[in-house]
């Protein structure tokens, strides 16, 4: 496969761009790997890339039910920040915040990272003390963030409407200068041809149907519906359907899935700076680089793997849009959609082992995953590759909620649930 | 938007009236201070999140303001049944055999 760059791009544009080859294979799954991930998702992708380059495992195979990146990896709102309160989730997602920042260099693609900043917005005196308090803590850890005045915010983001007479005037926001968004695809794409290059396996269409456990309990292999695959290490990135994929190994799992609503608006001018956030009217925007308003809206408050969710969820989030941005009051949507999202107790991922031996997960991202892509890989394959957690995962056990050592980030989790 | 039949109102009514409550018939342990750390963990925070038939609890909160149960396919979000507070679950695997006759 050929390495993207000036001249590529020069000789491809001689021949009208219908030469370019395919930036993955499409293989037939073998009898047994090393490593075998349920998921080609971003978090998937990105566990094989980083299992690959990092820790020289290439016989390794993503297998995915559906087409890879086709979950809630497209179906997100490509937002990356690392503003969250406690010193394990500050680790955790700060680290994909490093990773981000030359993200597209190390894949040699374009994943068009934008660190635009991301305002979350204070409508009340709470809200004020819970952000300030989420600021001095990260500052504490080293992360960026930082407070501004409502004046201070509109200069940030001209658009936004200070005014008093609002039902929840803005009173003030907390900005992550160097967060951002990136194209979500292009992250999945990018992973996958990074990881096929060092020799990963990507199975599409390729469903698990059950999980095969030896006499002392340990992994053997997955069932799929191309035929046995055999495997001592077994993990699961399987996103809003974590819960089905382990109950096939006979694992409870203190997740709920619920949609999660997204959508666009139709193409204008660039007119909107950054990512602006408000938990407390559910609304955040940003504008992607076609120049659609991309708008996340809420969870619905029922568990269901529907892919789709009521229309006053997204109704009640373009009210708060329309207030807060007045500007935008007679942009026309053109689209919406729903991506189903595993919730735990603590708002805080599970990445690490599970009480079958050879069998890991990386779950629970909820609403917030695709911000910690790069990391949640990183970390995920060190798991896999050395049968215990890096530093930075070792807080985010199952376990967790046996002990009680929860890591409790529903405030910094920007959806309302 | 999900309509939902209140067993106590006997109107079907928007989603917008109601509550989510989660999934139900999770008993409260008799003895609270005889649960092991695991059992805790199962009470508390262990969920059955099942991509097909689920019982879960509804509140009419802008109605009658009471709790009730109902069995919903978490794929298609239809209600197969809904009964009252106190009245045994349904059995699933029945309901899913009746479902596909």
């Amino acid at each position: 496969m050929s390495r993207f760059n000036f001249w590529e791009l020069a000789k491809n544009a001689l021949s009208a761009h219908e030469n370019w080859g395919r930036q993955w294979r499409a293989p037939e799954p073998k009898a047994e790997y090393d490593v075998v991930i349920i998921g080609a998702g971003g978090h998937g992708l990105a566990t094989a890339y980083y299992l690959a380059k990092e820790h020289g495992v290439t016989n390794v195979a993503v297998l995915e039910k559906g087409w890879l990146g086709g979950g809630n990896t497209g179906r997100n709102t490509t937002i990356v920040r690392s503003n969250y309160l406690w010193e394990e989730s500050e680790g955790l997602y700060d680290h994909a915040m490093d990773l981000w920042q030359d993200l597209s260099q190390e894949l040699n693609y374009n994943i068009m990272y934008s660190a635009r900043g991301v305002m979350m917005l204070a409508h009340t005196i709470h809200d004020i003390q819970v952000f300030k308090r989420h600021v001095y803590a990260n500052r504490l850890a080293g992360v960026q963030n930082e407070w501004l005045t409502a004046e201070e915010a509109k200069e940030y983001c001209p658009p936004l409407n200070i005014s008093k007479n609002m039902r929840y005037p803005v009173l003030g926001a907390a900005l992550q200068r160097k967060a951002g968004v990136a194209r979500h695809d292009a992250v999945a794409w990018g992973y996958a041809r990074g990881a096929d290059k060092y020799g990963v396996d990507i199975i599409q269409n390729c469903a698990v149907t059950g999980i095969r456990r030896g006499a002392d309990g340990a992994v053997e292999g997955v069932e799929t519906s191309r035929g046995l695959i055999r495997a001592k290490r077994v993990g699961v990135v399987a996103a809003g359907h974590t819960t089905t994929v382990m109950d096939m190994a006979g694992v409870r799992m203190p997740l709920e899935s619920y949609p999660l609503q997204a959508l666009v608006s139709e193409p204008v001018k660039p007119c909107f700076p950054c990512v602006v956030m408000s938990n407390t009217i559910h609304a955040y925007m940003s504008q992607s680089d076609k120049g659609e308003l991309v708008i996340g809206a809420g969870t619905d408050q029922y568990i269901s793997y529907s892919q789709t969710g009521g229309l006053q969820i997204p109704a009640h989030t373009i009210e708060a849009i329309c207030e807060l941005f007045p500007m935008f009051r007679r942009m026309r949507m053109l689209r919406n959609w729903g991506g189903t999202v595993d919730v735990t107790p603590d708002r805080s991922p599970i990445i690490g082992k599970t009480p079958v031996p050879g069998l890991f997960v990386n779950c629970g991202w909820g609403t917030g995953g695709f911000k910690a892509t790069p990391g949640s890989g990183h970390v995920f394959a060190h798991t896999l590759a050395r049968g215990e957690p890096h530093p930075i995962n070792a807080p985010f056990t199952l376990d967790r909620f046996r002990t009680g050592r929860l890591i409790d980030e529903a405030a910094a989790a920007a959806v309302a649930h | 938007m999900l309509l939902i039949t209140c067993p106590y109102c006997g109107v079907e009514r928007p989603e917008i009236e109601f509550r989510y409550a989660g999934e139900a018939h999770i008993a409260r342990p008799a003895e609270p201070s005889k649960l092991t750390d695991e059992e805790w963990a199962e009470y508390l925070y262990m969920r059955t999140n099942p991509k097909g038939l689920l019982a879960e609890r509804w509140r009419h909160a802008h109605g009658c303001g009471r709790f009730f149960n109902a069995i919903r396919d978490t794929v298609s979000d239809r209600f197969v049944t809904i009964y009252k507070m106190g009245e045994a679950k349904p059995d699933l695997e029945r309901l899913v055999v009746e479902a596909a006759q």
